[in-house]
């Protein structure tokens, strides 16, 4: 067999030392590692298992108003927490709209964060990848690249990162906390994923070693929670990645748009902050019309990578949707249909 | 409850209806919701080996060089099997010895002609470390420029496609009909390469003693097969012994023993060990058969009054580089509508994939959904509702040979489906229904059709001192509930109750029961049960009616009813006696009888035979963002005599989801540099996961066919994929008037075509 070292370490500072040298991965629930792992896209020498470290499987209210939601929280629990659900609902129904339920129960927080994008040439191996073997070329430029990247690619990369999760974490402003060699620090998730430039195999900001402890949504995050929304269009109704996905949160007062936030998953290599369309936003009464402008203002460095046009309108239109259903309210529950176009059907 | 028939002409002892009809849950279900069914990977005999197949990155060229070195020092690596190391074939795996025999690649030489060949097997101890000695092989390639999708080369006429069927067919004057016609429809469309996807991945375990071979694996023929493995191997077909439970679905992909399963049993010999070999799921996607993708061209004229006049239908269909299976999709049009003339072809590519072969309705599928979709654009152009279209143009005889069917209930699918459904109050313009959420909604239809077809197959009937019965029969349980429907078959064959049989089947010791293909499993098998029970109840009577001592005395062959494990005088219910105290009296242990199944030929040459049905479904589609979802899908379907209304049922629904995804999900994406397939996984290969399935409704019409055969089976295993795939995109074209002519419909056409 493919013979690799695997730890589990009992405490942060054993994994964080396991993890510093080269080859070493940290494994959480290997929902997308270990098929990485079978199809020798990576071949780690040590996998140091981190699902035992004690502390991290925790979500804690800080006296701040934030909410500090460990590393090792699984994705189906943080959804399906009643409370949660209802103060950060795009939130939770990214979550929902992501994977399936096995892999939910599964697949953890910083797991989610730290996945790689589901480009098929990143997976097949006989491929020409920059992001798996530097220098090697990409061979998605020139090949089936209809669901590849719009915004912020480079000639050396068009993929895209698969997170639901992200896109509405990333609007409301979410830190990651980290623990590394060098002690404690926290990044904005913003800065967490990088986009691909000179150097796409440099997919985050993180340094060898580098622990992702827990997420925070800050104090703020709260404000959002009667008019936010995550839409997503895939080509079938679970178990799909996006074609383009959008969350929306606003803070209305007194029928004006104090503050906007949006985000967008599955046209970058990160999750889209779009900083101009909330500027567009801020300040106006919420209508069709301003929605339109602003989703044309986040979409407005958009190009095709290849044969993806269409997700530059389409990912316009999802946006309006979502600031039209965001601003017309948080439903009381999460649809059946997460993220669907058509969870906002009675009964579905 | 269904009363009882007598549909035997002669002899008349057994009466079908006790136990067929009635909608058993499957005998096979505990053990399978248990995990005690045992499927074949799930065989471990003492000393057993794991083989793992190398498989091939390019699509064309050869292998330079392995590394088989560096498997060989890997721990546990005991043998790499390569074309220059592995046990003689008795028999070229090129040689086409008949129609059934298609090319395998089985390491004859250094060639590779698609991505996914085999190019070397690994065995080892464990599965961990046959997996890195076939990474470890490292394999080199002089690679050829690879071959890809309809237009990679020069289209010839093809000899035949599908089994024999010429590849043009010519009915009536097509140029005068597409002259004469005041409209003319002329469409192209085109559907993708799919590759079969089966839960159970091809697997086999395979035990060598001497020149003797105990196989397990799944399989869809198991006699077949052994004809087949008896060629290549040089023994005789009655020294491979295969096992053949439970098939996690089949789908056709099963039908024909595969390369990678023959890999096994070599890899076998060539250790001298038992040996397992389970395809990865990515491995699928090659070796196995797959749908071609297709480019079919309908031209359809009509009068004013909507009748054709003429149907053109032209299809385009890959195949491989070395082999010749072609998909029959214009075959699709030889039966289902009234046309002066009728004309359909088939012209072929070759490029570098695996042969394509059997997957769910060959043909019709990919036929259906083009004919339907072009019925559809035909019938509005004429401005008629296209149910009517289709009534207007209802076949009375088969149109192609003017046979007259054996039996025929569509119009009253037709008129069941649409009475359910509600397809009165459909507009005839698209884009005119809007639901309470402002969703645009779509109603569209397309008719179902497959042909009612018998392969051969035998069974063997034993009844035995105790009155108990045995039916025996190799036959081969996909998971469409072959080993419930056949128990039926046989206990009323037997005239006994279910618990007073015992009915063996899924090996190949037992009776050949031919292929569990084409849809004429129950058929053609439950044919053979018939005359085998019939044959064995005949020899009781004879013991019975001949012996003074019964009180069946004198009644004569004919005078007796074989019921509930007695025989009963036919004119006097009040006089019967028990199977055992018969063979008691005649101091038997048993008696057995054997029967088969067959066409039969003077009925075939008579009518056209075929199940039909008719699909509707309601599609909304997300009017900014394009976004489909099948809401709702009624079928209708008469298949003839229904054994199993529980198991016909899932028959259907099944084929009824198979269609949903052709219409919207299902493709192979293949990189045209590489001619590597890019989504060979289930992540990313889309099937309707449960949320994409609408309410379906599934109604069987009553339908008696005295001429298909004894039970009047026509099949229904591969007709619900028919019509069902150009239900739902007649369905987005009226929600949106956007027509879409490649399938699976992608986002990017609704959304581009919708206003923003």
């Amino acid at each position: 067999m493919m013979n690799f070292d695997y730890v589990r370490p009992a405490n942060v500072a054993d994994a964080i030392a396991a993890a510093s040298e080269q080859g070493s991965t940290y494994l959480a629930s290997g929902t997308n590692l270990l098929d990485l792992m079978k199809g020798g896209i990576s071949r780690p020498s040590r996998l140091v298992d981190v699902t035992r470290l004690p502390g991290l499987d925790r979500v804690e209210h800080l006296s701040d108003g934030a909410l500090r939601i460990g590393a090792l929280v699984r994705n189906a629990d943080l959804a399906h927490d009643a409370e949660f659900a209802r103060v950060y609902p795009a939130v939770a129904e990214a979550l929902l709209s992501g994977a399936s339920a096995q892999l939910r129960n599964a697949a953890t927080v910083g797991g989610n964060l730290m996945q790689r994008t589901r480009c098929a040439y990143f997976y097949d191996v006989a491929s020409a990848c920059n992001r798996r073997w530097p220098g090697a070329g990409c061979d998605a430029l020139k090949g089936e690249n209809r669901l590849h990247a719009v915004l912020g690619w480079s000639e050396g990369c068009i993929a895209t990162h698969p997170s639901d999760f992200c896109v509405p974490l990333v609007a409301l402003d979410a830190v990651v906390e980290i623990e590394g060699r060098s002690g404690r620090r926290e990044l904005p998730l913003e800065v967490l994923h990088r986009l691909p430039g000179d150097t796409p195999d440099r997919e985050t900001a993180l340094e060898p070693g580098d622990l992702i402890v827990a997420l925070r949504l800050p104090a703020a995050a709260k404000d959002f929670a009667a008019h936010a929304r995550y839409i997503k269009v895939r080509e079938r109704t679970s178990y799909a990645f996006a074609v383009a996905s959008a969350a929306a949160a606003l803070r209305i007062e007194n029928g004006t748009i104090g503050e906007a936030r949006l985000a967008l998953g599955g046209v970058a290599a990160k999750p889209w902050r779009a900083c101009e369309a909330e500027q567009v936003l801020a300040g106006k009464s919420p209508d069709a019309s301003l929605y339109r402008e602003a989703a044309r203002a986040a979409l407005a460095d958009a190009r095709p990578s290849g044969n993806n046009a269409f997700k530059i309108e389409l990912a316009q239109r999802i946006v309006v949707r979502a600031l039209t259903l965001a601003a017309a309210g948080t439903p009381a529950r999460i649809s059946a249909l997460p993220g669907s176009p058509f969870s906002s059907v009675a009964g579905a | 409850m269904t009363p009882e028939i007598n549909l035997t002409r002669d002899p008349a002892h057994i009466r079908h209806g006790s136990n067929i009809g009635q909608p058993l849950t499957r005998t096979d279900g505990v053990l399978k919701v248990t995990g005690k069914a045992r499927y074949a990977a799930d065989n471990h005999p003492p000393g057993m080996l794991y083989a793992v197949i190398a498989t091939s990155c390019i699509a064309r060229g050869r292998v330079k060089s392995l590394d088989v070195a560096a498997a060989k020092r890997h721990p546990g690596v005991v043998d790499v099997m390569t074309h220059s190391h592995k046990p003689e074939l008795a028999e070229d795996p090129d040689a086409k010895g008949n129609p059934f025999a298609f090319r395998m690649e089985l390491l004859q030489s250094d060639e590779v002609r698609y991505a996914n060949q085999a190019i070397a097997v690994v065995i080892a101890e464990t599965l961990e470390a046959a997996t890195e000695g076939a990474a470890l092989l490292s394999p080199r390639f002089q690679v050829e420029i690879a071959r890809v999708g309809l237009d990679a080369g020069e289209p010839y006429a093809p000899p035949v496609v599908g089994i024999g069927n010429p590849a043009e067919v010519v009915h009536g004057d097509i140029d005068a009909g597409l002259a004469a016609a005041s409209k003319l429809t002329d469409a192209t469309y085109e559907t993708p390469a799919q590759y079969h996807n089966a839960m159970e991945p091809h697997a086999i375990v395979a035990v060598w003693d001497g020149d003797k071979l105990y196989i397990d694996t799944p399989s869809q023929g198991m006699a077949i097969a052994q004809g087949r493995l008896a060629g290549l191997l040089g023994i005789p077909p009655g020294n491979i012994h295969i096992n053949s439970p439970f098939l996690g679905g089949g789908f056709g992909s099963k039908g024909l023993v595969s390369g990678p399963q023959v890999l096994g049993i070599m890899a076998a010999k060539l250790v001298g060990r038992p040996v397992k070999l389970v395809l990865r799921r990515s491995q699928m996607y090659g070796p196995v058969g797959h749908r071609p993708p297709t480019r079919q061209r309908l031209r359809i004229g009509t009068n004013d009054d909507g009748t054709l006049t003429a149907l053109d239908h032209h299809a385009r269909i890959t195949t491989s580089s070395f082999d010749d299976f072609y998909e029959p999709a214009a075959d699709a049009s030889h039966t289902l509508y009234a046309s002066p003339a009728i004309r359909t072809a088939h012209e072929a590519v070759r490029v570098d994939t695996g042969t394509p072969l059997f997957m769910r309705a060959p043909g019709e599928a990919t036929g259906s959904i083009a004919l339907e979709s072009a019925m559809d654009e035909a019938a509005f152009a004429c401005g008629i509702d296209p149910l009517e279209f289709r009534l207007t143009n209802y076949a009375e005889v088969e149109p192609t040979t003017g046979k007259p069917f054996s039996s025929k209930a569509l119009r009253q699918c037709y008129a069941k489906g649409a009475e359910r459904f509600g397809w009165a109050r459909r507009p005839l313009q698209p884009r005119q229904m809007r639901d309470e959420n402002g969703f645009l909604v779509g109603w569209g239809m397309g008719t179902a059709t497959f042909p009612a077809l018998m392969f051969q197959g035998n069974a063997r009937a034993v009844i035995r001192a105790d009155g108990r019965g045995v039916m025996e029969s190799g036959a081969h349980d996909m998971g469409q509930g072959a080993w419930t429907a056949l128990t039926q078959i046989s206990a009323d064959s037997l005239g006994l109750e279910l618990d007073q049989m015992t009915f063996r089947a899924g090996t190949s010791d037992l009776p050949d029961a031919g292929i569990a293909g084409g849809s004429a499993h129950t058929a053609t098998v439950g044919a053979a049960i018939h005359n085998a029970g019939a044959a064995v109840i005949a020899r009781l009577a004879e013991l019975a009616t001949s012996d003074e001592r019964s009180p069946l005395f004198g009644a004569g062959n004919a005078g007796v009813i074989a019921r509930a494990g007695r025989l009963h005088r036919r004119d006097d219910d009040a006089r019967s006696e028990s199977y055992a105290d018969i063979l008691a009296r005649a101091g038997l242990a048993e008696i057995e009888a054997s029967g088969t199944g067959a066409a039969d030929p003077a009925a075939q040459s008579q009518y056209a035979m075929h199940s039909h049905g008719v699909v509707f479904a309601e599609v909304k589609v997300d009017p900014e963002l394009g976004q489909i979802r099948a809401t709702r899908l009624v079928g209708a379907f008469a298949a003839g005599r229904i054994i199993n209304p529980l198991m016909v049922q899932s028959q259907l629904r099944g084929g009824m989801i198979w269609g949903i995804s052709f219409a919207l999900h299902e493709e192979a994406v293949i990189d045209r540099r590489s001619g590597r397939i890019l989504n060979a996984n289930l992540a990313e290969y889309h099937v309707p996961v449960n949320a994409d399935v609408p309410p379906m409704d599934v109604i069987t019409v009553d339908e008696h066919d005295p001429h298909v055969n004894a039970l009047g089976i026509k099949g229904v295993g591969e007709i619900g994929i028919t019509g069902s795939a150009g239900a739902v995109a007649n369905a987005v074209w009226h929600a949106t008037g956007i027509r879409v002519r490649r399938f699976p419909i992608r986002i990017e056409e609704v959304v581009m075509g919708l206003a923003g």
